[in-house]
């Protein structure tokens, strides 16, 4: 059925009464749960959403597996530790750079495996006695080709199905090997609602067996570790180069063109700056508690919430000389981002877009669209939880489920050595008293106008649905969604990979996304989607018998 | 030929009634392949007497693709082919795999095709239906029959119960079917009828009732079938007696298995016959 209804006629109840109307009524009550309509301004509560939990079988869903999570967004990134992936081939071939995450490994001594694609191949034979014997001497081999610092091992489906111990092979090589520290992830695709397993299981791995491991000591001034940032398009190189030219000290970024010694040093910051709050909040909880590290949310993604963040930063330091620094490189940076808005703006102003993308993304971008004056009717996240929603006062409030069982969670405790409170709690309080927050994230419902709608986990007839309703000038999403979108007229940029774009974080990356959009937005191709003969038949003529 | 699977619970004594009937068949004449497919490989050690043989995945896994039937297939009593599947050690791998691709290799290697003139092929299936790699017998019409082997025991009925369920699965898409109950006796009181009453209850017979006799362990001491070891004793003539009724059998069922509560109920009547 075609939607006949003007845009203009269409109310959120509606809208939401469209998309559900499809569905039997078990599935709309759980679907009717996942679509809000926002309505953050009116009550002084920001209302609930239901997040986090099982998609519907049968529904085309966006969201990726636990191993996507794991090999592909935490650890693809790094790149000097080996990824070897324990399964079948397809689950390692087509998880081979797949990602635009990048890396830099131009500088003396750096490694850079990420080229390589290593997998057990598991046969029949495997499967049936087992694949361990194959892992050791695979995990033999890739030290023997590479003599790496770092092995990291994944486990795919059939191998949690067959129980395979890979935490016993990984123990026992990196005994063996001496100076390889080898460790493996259980990130088998079934487990979990989502990809979010799988970063939490990497996370997980990556603080318990790397974090604080010895390595050079940091004397550096002004040394953060940036988390949650990972380098798609070289979004984390240009972040580098602002806080370079600011002074502050990149120790460790989790996980876009990390190293092993970055992670090893992760403990030595002074200071950890969350991107992405979903992938890795609980990273920066874990560095507080061991290490007595501080966090706070940034957000790299829009040149104004870059100043903002950078400026965050230097106040937490409270250095003069880093606040001034600071100053100069926004007003550096900034004439460039101006000039490129009064170029764009114009042609951008007023048009509509939805983002449907990651467990952060959907809400960092939204900065970037209300820089070109464009309106986000609609978003979502694929993966995020209800605290990435409505904020981290929900977190005490969440219960785990089974799907949240089946991930380890670590409890750590400061270390006897190594914990060292960067501010005492009078310092903390200082700042907080001139309104500086520590690990606070309010989500992205409160930053989202009346009646916009939010939808959690959309999917593939949602997806439509809305477009077909709403017309948006663009939608942003994944790989999955990109061609659909464009069948439908509808401009789409991804948001996960940045199709061949970026980078987009930071002051040249806004201006990169500023020509990108409008680019897209202000596109005459889709006007050609329709024949120009069916539009105005050059003849028209009718069957004598009509 | 007539592809049967035997299944029951654990420790029921699947192997040993297996390998006595198919002696009994192959007194009677018949050609019998028996196919074992438990991982312990031990679903041919009375027919073979005690001959450790190199089971089907073994020789895979050792030899790879180039496999002859004679590598994985021995001749035991009476002329009778024995094979067993094998698999993994205790707590690796996947078992159910590993009888999925024996069976597959003996397929394609020709060990059903008429030219080997098998009257039946056996297999001999470990425990309860747990997984989809134990149900393969009974799927893709490779078994046709199914005997369930089963005691008056609780547990053995809720078992023989259990595997029916698998069996109804497969049987709505394939042609399997089941034969009957072999009710091999553990003393247990009213046994025998209640025993029938199940069989009744689901659909299908109790085919035979295997009575307790020590001749079956003295023979399997041996390393021998009864038939094998003293073919003039009783117990020799009660597994001809259920190789007969095999051979014989024209019943086969789609069975209804029962409701747990119907299940008791039978346990609670036939158990309170006896203290009456």
């Amino acid at each position: 059925m075609t939607i006949t209804k003007n845009k203009a006629e269409w109310q959120p109840a509606d809208v939401k009464q469209e998309l559900l109307k499809v569905y039997p009524p078990k599935v709309a009550r759980k679907r009717a749960k996942q679509i809000l309509i926002n309505e953050a301004e009116e009550s002084s509560a920001t209302p609930e959403i239901v997040a986090n939990v099982r998609t519907i079988p049968g529904v085309i869903t966006m969201r990726g597996c636990t191993y996507a999570g794991c090999k592909g967004v935490i650890m693809g990134p790094t790149s000097d530790i080996v990824n070897l992936v324990h399964g079948p081939i397809g689950c390692s071939f087509y998880a081979w750079l797949t990602r635009r995450n990048q890396t830099n490994a131009s500088s003396e001594n750096h490694e850079n495996f990420m080229t390589y694609c290593l997998s057990t191949d598991m046969q029949d034979s495997d499967i049936i006695f087992g694949g361990e014997k194959k892992l050791t001497a695979a995990v033999q081999e890739a030290y023997d080709l590479f003599h790496p610092k770092s092995i990291a091992i994944f486990a795919t489906c059939p191998v949690g199905l067959i129980g395979d111990d890979i935490h016993a092979v990984a123990r026992k090589m990196k005994e063996k090997l001496g100076d390889c520290n080898v460790f493996a992830f259980s990130c088998e695709g079934y487990k979990g609602v989502s990809q979010s397993a799988g970063h939490h299981i990497a996370n997980n791995q990556v603080f318990t067996h790397v974090v604080g491991q010895p390595t050079k000591e940091r004397s550096e001034q002004y040394k953060i570790n940036l988390l949650g940032e990972y380098n798609i398009g070289g979004d984390g190189f240009e972040i580098d180069r602002v806080l370079k030219k600011c002074g502050i000290t990149n120790i460790a970024t989790f996980s876009g063109n990390s190293t092993y010694d970055q992670f090893a040093s992760a403990n030595q910051a002074d200071l950890s700056c969350v991107m992405c709050h979903r992938s890795i909040n609980y990273v920066a909880d874990m560095l507080e508690v061991k290490y007595g590290i501080p966090w706070i949310k940034v957000n790299f993604i829009g040149a104004n919430a870059t100043a903002k963040s950078l400026r965050k930063i230097a106040q937490y330091f409270g250095d003069k000389a880093l606040i001034d620094r600071v100053e100069e490189v926004i007003a550096e940076e900034m004439p460039a981002v101006q000039e490129a808005l009064k170029d764009v703006h114009p042609r951008t102003e007023g048009k509509t877009t939805m983002l449907f993308v990651g467990g952060s993304r959907a809400h960092h971008y939204q900065e970037l669209f209300k820089e070109l004056g464009m309106k986000v009717i609609s978003a979502g996240y694929e993966f995020a939880h209800r605290d990435d929603y409505e904020g981290r006062h929900v977190i005490p409030t969440l219960k785990p489920d089974a799907d949240s069982r089946n991930i380890e969670e670590i409890e750590v405790e400061a270390d006897p050595k190594l914990f060292r409170p960067r501010k005492s709690a009078a310092e903390k309080q200082a700042l907080e008293s001139q309104g500086f927050e520590f690990k606070d994230y309010q989500g992205l419902i409160p930053d989202m106008d009346k009646n916009t709608l939010i939808i959690d986990d959309l999917n593939q007839y949602e997806a439509e649905k809305l477009v077909e309703i709403y017309k948006p000038d663009l939608f942003c999403a994944g790989i999955k969604e990109k061609f659909s979108m464009i069948k439908q007229g509808i401009p789409m940029k991804q948001l996960h990979s940045y199709d061949s774009g970026g980078p987009y974080a930071g002051f040249k990356g806004a201006v990169n996304f500023y020509y990108e959009i409008d680019r897209l937005v202000n596109s005459k191709v889709f006007g050609y989607m329709q024949a120009p003969w069916k539009k105005n038949p050059e003849l028209s003529a009718t069957y004598v018998w009509e | 030929m007539r592809k049967v699977a035997i299944y029951g619970k654990g420790g029921i004594g699947k192997s040993t009634t297996t390998q006595n009937t198919v002696a009994g068949l192959a007194e009677m004449g018949r050609k019998v392949m028996v196919v074992g497919c438990d991982p312990k490989a031990d679903s041919t050690r009375l027919l073979l007497g005690g001959l450790a043989q190199k089971s089907v995945l073994d020789t895979l896994r050792e030899e790879g693709e180039d496999v002859d039937l004679a590598d994985i297939r021995k001749q035991g009593f009476g002329n009778t082919w024995c094979v067993e599947s094998g698999g993994p050690e205790p707590g690796v791998g996947c078992a159910g795999r590993g009888i999925i691709t024996s069976i597959n290799m003996l397929e394609s290697l020709g060990a059903y095709e008429a030219s080997e003139g098998l009257d039946y092929a056996f297999y001999d299936v470990l425990g309860d239906v747990v997984c989809g790699g134990f149900a393969m017998p009974i799927r893709d019409g490779k078994a046709e029959e199914i005997y369930i082997v089963c005691s008056g025991e609780m547990m053995a009925m809720y078992a023989a119960n259990n595997i029916c369920k698998g069996i109804m699965k497969y049987a709505q898409s394939g042609g399997v079917r089941l034969g009957g109950l072999i009710c091999n006796s553990r003393n247990v009181d009213n046994e025998k009828e209640m025993i029938q009453e199940l069989a009744k209850k689901i659909g299908t017979q109790m085919i035979y009732f295997v009575p307790r006799n020590n001749d079956v362990q003295r023979a399997e001491i041996n390393r021998k079938t009864v038939i094998e070891w003293n073919p003039q004793c009783g117990q020799a003539d009660e597994y001809r007696g259920l190789a007969r009724a095999i051979d014989g059998n024209d019943m086969f069922v789609i069975p209804k298995p029962l409701v747990i509560e119907e299940l008791e109920s039978l346990l609670m009547e036939f158990g309170l016959l006896e203290t009456a």
